[in-house]
């Protein structure tokens, strides 16, 4: 194995749950404030799954106050404490770039039954 | 000459290391050492103090006769790469010794890194030198030209060092103060911060301070 290879591999988290684009999911973030670490919770839609191995990432878009918010996360960020799937959408696309032109009902995604 | 212990080390390529806060950090992993010292090169000898290292092992078959004997006192076999470093105590060195990485660096140390930069081939002054250029458009008829390069009868001529277009790159370039943020001892690689000079499988110095 390469020593790039074998680097990246001592760094990636295993416990990354299975997830894709449409699915909404909770992400908890650990946010150093000062000296104080607290968890917080950014829910939304998974538009965008990059792969990769150390350069893996994912971006969840929600709704806030009526403005639409996108945050990305390198998914073996060891910040992260952990993702929850909370329900798998049925989409057509990976790239749910469409999301960002639609509000309410329209920006709806369909459930997708647990295989 | 400063007189600075290092280690000859080969780029390998970067990727990126998490804090323990959490942070990403962009690292370069460096394959360096082990390095045998070849000679000691001594003030009464040679008018300098410097032990002469080889890195990369090579095949003792495809030595001349010449190379084979210059590496036969140390007998660890040939080297692809035969540098010297001017070391203050050469007393601490012998023909033979091998020099590791875990002896000379430790996590959050700064060190110099040497390398020979990427060529780039025959560039303009923009890219050379990083000169402004004219308009794109509006008629400017000025683009990416070094413009003016001097005065007329007085002096004329062209004053010595003017910037103009020419070979780019291939020159040996020294990245100071990086921060060593990973010795790994067992298999013989560094990890620095940021970027160093060169392309992957370059040839690197690596001076201690």
């Amino acid at each position: 194995m390469s020593i790039i290879a074998q680097i990246e591999k001592e760094q990636m988290r295993y416990d990354v749950p299975d997830f894709r684009s449409g699915d909404t999911v909770s992400v908890h973030i650990r946010i150093i404030e000062g000296t104080k670490e607290r968890v917080q919770i950014f829910k939304g839609v998974v538009i965008k799954r990059k792969k990769g191995t150390m350069d893996a990432s994912f971006t969840v878009r929600k709704v806030s106050h009526g403005v639409g918010v996108e945050k990305c996360f390198a998914l073996h960020n060891p910040r992260l404490e952990k993702i929850e799937v909370d329900s798998r959408g049925k989409v057509r696309r990976s790239r749910l770039y469409y999301l960002r032109g639609l509000r309410g009902k329209a920006a709806r995604i369909k459930e997708r039954g647990i295989i | 000459m400063p007189k600075t212990m290092g280690i000859m080390g080969k780029k390998v390529g970067m990727t990126r290391i998490y804090s323990e806060n959490g942070s990403a950090i962009p690292v370069t992993a460096i394959e360096a050492g082990p390095c045998v010292v070849l000679q000691r090169k001594t003030v009464a000898n040679d008018g300098y103090d410097a032990i002469q290292v080889g890195f990369a092992g090579k095949n003792e078959a495809r030595l001349n006769r010449p190379a084979a004997g210059h590496v036969k006192p140390a007998g660890k076999g040939g080297f692809y790469h035969i540098k010297e470093f001017r070391v203050e105590n050469l007393d601490q060195y012998e023909v033979g010794q091998e020099i590791m990485i875990g002896d000379l660096f430790k996590v959050g140390d700064l060190v110099d890194v040497s390398g020979v930069s990427k060529g780039r081939g025959f560039q303009g002054v923009i890219k050379r030198h990083g000169f402004g250029g004219g308009k794109k458009t509006h008629g400017s008829m000025f683009h990416r030209a070094p413009g003016s390069i001097g005065c007329s009868a007085t002096p004329s001529k062209v004053v010595k060092g003017k910037k103009m277009p020419g070979r780019m790159g291939n020159d040996l370039v020294t990245k100071k103060n990086v921060i060593i943020v990973d010795v790994r001892s067992e298999d013989n690689v560094l990890l620095v911060k940021g970027c160093v000079p060169g392309a992957k499988q370059g040839l690197l110095r690596i001076f201690t301070k």
